[in-house]
């Protein structure tokens, strides 16, 4: 008896630990009587005189990877405010779901979030796993989300299926990341013999593995793909395993805190003393720094190009800075800023509003318009979006580490920036 | 009793198949093992590294199963809050050790400069988890037994997500310590000097304990309160005092095992005293809980296991990325050893009334 309270208990925990809060209960806006008739086959959203213009953020806000959700919903944030609030006259309201990065956490949030009759349209979410959990009931609401985070490359594959209808994003695909940290490690850095770890999550899998085959196609030899638990702290063993088939390379694209462990332990296995190290967009963060500590400075970082921005990327900044003090958190601040413009955009084209106010959203029109966004200019580029939903362009670019100081963290500073551009 | 035929035989098929199950697991583990060293991958100063990484995290899980079976051994009651209170001693050592780093005091007094930091982290635990013993568990003493295990869950998240409303929910990069950078030579073998440290420090504070279990007046207290509070009561025994000397030199241990993983993991946040939380209940469960030197050996075996465990007898086995299973080997071998051992490693000298 007394053990299975122990074991209950167990359950008890665990079950605490995954559960988020349960759907609430939203109203539609109420009343209908108007000479709008809606035709659109996903309905419409009818927003009252007086009712704001609802949209979502979804993306992960707590936890350890925290920095990554908030730093897009900052962009979205200040999208906002560059539209001053309103839309056709109407207050815009942002309301944001946490999705703690994991599947689960995705397919709660954004059932949350397909429940609510009144949100037009979202942007998220930011890590993939959060996606593959999600999308189903976005799409499946009528609504339509455009990611400024999402890598992972099924997400916008031709095979997508239809359950992704309703996803786009403004992040590039990994497809295109993976190759340029392949041929920066083959041709700039010249190494043949490359390891990768990987967390599990499907970002970092995929990541990996697009690495491994361009690495491959170039040539060089992959000794080692290890994997570790998202939660692992104790990194040594497998980095002995790894230091047993004697890289020169190794290529973690993990999130921070997986990132962090592996950073600060890395060069006390023997073997690994001098292999050069290497990650991606998930840790492309001043938190990193942070976690890493000293043996931070020399990692090697890609990410997008920042200064391939075209645009206003330097007033984008300014107003962050205006707005939050300090400098970006992340990566896909500028992808999340596009990512609303986009959205608005479309609404602008597709909503009708009636002489009292009232304004209505036909929801399949709205998808429609948002994959029809050809030439936008945004400050990420010149931005079309795909039919397999790809707005983004993808140039990559890959960074060193200069100093482990958090607060020196500026990709984008003309004299002093750390990290450093090195390729291409 | 008399039982049916029917229901011995199914007596007889259930055993047959955890016997079967046992046979099968066991079985797994030495193929494995022999195939994975007769594959050479690894030399054997690797395998060396291996067991001393696992030793060091095995005495790190060591330090916080001790508190998880000192309290379950005087209240019966699980500490869930207690992978928290070894969150806040690192915390506080990690704002310690920041600003001794930043003077310039640790380079100079390197031993002073890891005193220290342990010295305020045993003191900061000790204050909160005795803070939640009153506040959370105490009101609570005579209610059915959930009733403290829901408590402490609450008390675990309070103080998980207090932490990260102060602190924020980013992650901290554990200052390192100069003179223990690079490893020592021991008999041929090369261990970090982190790693001796932290095994050294756990030596010590485990044997600490034991003799002040064993041989002092607190420590008689101690175990004639877990033998029996009503008649410790009676015996002039103050049973609140022994309680919270219980729960504070559990949560001495703790923060100073907060200090020694911070040392050897480098980063910290307020998340952290989750998963070595669950992996030390485990150890303690693993060892026979309510047994001290049974939480002892429990933690050694789990962190030599979960680190030797993927590359000796997984990869053995051909699993790729084997490290993703670590945790499975981890809950796994809790299972065995349940199975073979129901009252754990060094659990046998339990009474009924005990387990």
């Amino acid at each position: 008896m007394k053990r299975l309270s122990v074991l209950l208990s167990l359950l008890i925990l665990a079950s605490l630990a995954l559960a988020a809060c349960g759907p609430a209960a939203t109203q539609a806006p109420g009343g209908s009587t108007s000479g709008y008739e809606c035709t659109d086959p996903l309905g419409c959203v009818k927003i009252g005189p007086s009712d704001p213009v609802h949209i979502a953020f979804w993306g992960v806000l707590s936890g350890a990877d925290s920095t990554l959700g908030e730093d897009s919903k900052r962009g979205v944030e200040i999208a906002i405010d560059d539209k001053g609030g309103k839309l056709f006259g109407h207050d815009i309201l942002l309301t944001s779901e946490d999705a703690g990065c994991t599947p689960e956490g995705g397919a709660t949030a954004a059932s949350k979030l397909a429940t609510d009759t009144s949100i037009v349209g979202l942007v998220g979410s930011t890590c993939s796993d959060e996606t593959a959990g999600g999308i189903a009931a976005i799409t499946k609401a009528g609504l339509t989300t455009i990611s400024p985070a999402n890598t992972r490359p099924s997400l916008t594959s031709p095979d997508r299926g239809p359950d992704y209808d309703g996803y786009l994003r403004t992040a590039h695909s990994d497809a295109f990341q993976g190759k340029a940290v392949a041929e920066f490690a083959y041709n700039f850095l010249g190494v043949r013999k490359a390891a990768t770890i990987h967390d599990g999550s499907v970002y970092a899998q995929a990541l990996q593995q697009v690495f491994v085959d361009n690495f491959k196609e170039l040539g060089g030899e992959i000794v080692a793909q290890e994997a570790v638990a998202k939660d692992a702290t104790d990194m040594k063993p497998v980095l002995t395993t790894i230091a047993a088939k004697g890289p020169e390379f190794l290529y973690y694209p993990v999130f921070v805190a997986a990132g962090g462990f592996i950073t600060a332990q890395v060069r006390d296995v023997p073997g690994m003393e001098n292999v050069k190290l290497a990650g991606s967009d998930g840790i492309f963060s001043p938190d990193f720094l942070k976690s890493a500590g000293p043996n931070v400075v020399g990692v090697y970082l890609s990410s997008p190009d920042f200064s391939a921005f075209t645009g206003d990327y330097a007033g984008f900044l300014e107003k962050h800075k205006a707005k939050y003090g300090g400098s970006t958190l992340s990566t896909f601040h500028a992808h999340a800023y596009d990512a609303a413009n986009i959205l608005f955009a479309a609404l602008e084209k597709v909503a009708v509003q009636e002489a009292d106010g009232t304004i209505y959203v036909p929801r399949k029109a709205l998808r429609d318009a948002v994959y029809a966004t050809k030439d936008f200019a945004g400050i990420t580029g010149n931005l079309s979006c795909s039919p397999t939903g790809d707005c983004g362009a993808p140039v990559i670019a890959v960074y060193q580490v200069q100093s482990d100081d958090p607060a020196s963290w500026n990709p984008a500073d003309a004299a002093n920036p750390n990290p450093k551009k090195v390729w291409p | 009793m008399r039982t049916s035929i029917s229901e011995r035989a199914l007596d007889a098929i259930v055993s047959g198949v955890l016997w079967g199950f046992r046979i099968l697991i066991v079985l797994a583990i030495i193929i494995g093992t022999v195939l994975a060293i007769r594959a050479g991958t690894y030399t054997r100063a690797q395998w060396i590294d291996f067991v001393i990484f696992g030793v060091a995290q095995g005495s790190i899980y060591a330090l916080i199963a001790l508190g998880y079976t000192m309290v379950y051994g005087i209240l019966r009651m699980i500490n869930f809050a207690h992978g928290d209170i070894f969150m806040t001693g690192a915390f506080g050592a990690y704002f310690t050790a920041t600003w001794l780093t930043k003077i310039g005091f640790t380079d100079r007094y390197p031993v002073l400069g890891l005193m220290i930091p342990i010295l305020v982290a045993m003191i900061i635990a000790t204050l909160i988890a005795m803070l939640v013993e009153r506040i959370a568990y105490r009101p609570l003493r005579g209610a059915p037994r959930l009733v403290p295990l829901i408590s402490a869950i609450g008390a675990s998240f309070f103080l998980e997500y207090s932490f990260r409303g102060i602190f924020g929910p980013g992650k901290y990069a554990y200052p390192p310590i100069n003179a223990l950078e690079g490893e020592w030579v021991v008999l041929g073998i090369g261990i970090l000097k982190v790693h001796v440290v932290v095994m050294v420090a756990a030596g010590i504070m485990m044997a600490l304990l034991y003799t002040l279990v064993m041989y002092t007046k607190v420590g008689k207290a101690m175990r004639a309160v877990s033998e029996n509070q009503d008649t410790a009561a009676l015996m002039g025994i103050d049973v609140n005092k022994t309680i919270v000397s219980t729960f504070a030199i559990g949560a001495a241990m703790a923060g100073a095992a907060g200090v020694l993983f911070s040392l050897v993991y480098r980063q910290i946040d307020w998340f952290m005293g989750f998963t070595p939380g669950i992996k030390a209940f485990t150890a303690a469960v693993l060892g026979g809980i309510g047994n001290i030197p049974g939480a002892m050996v429990g933690g050694l075996v789990l962190g030599v296991f979960e680190s030797v465990g993927p590359s000796l007898f997984l990869e053995g086995l051909g699993i790729i990325r084997p490290y993703q299973l670590k945790d499975v080997i981890a809950y796994t071998m809790l299972v065995m050893i349940l199975l073979f051992r129901p009252s754990g490693i060094l659990g046998e000298r339990l009474t009924k009334q005990k387990a």
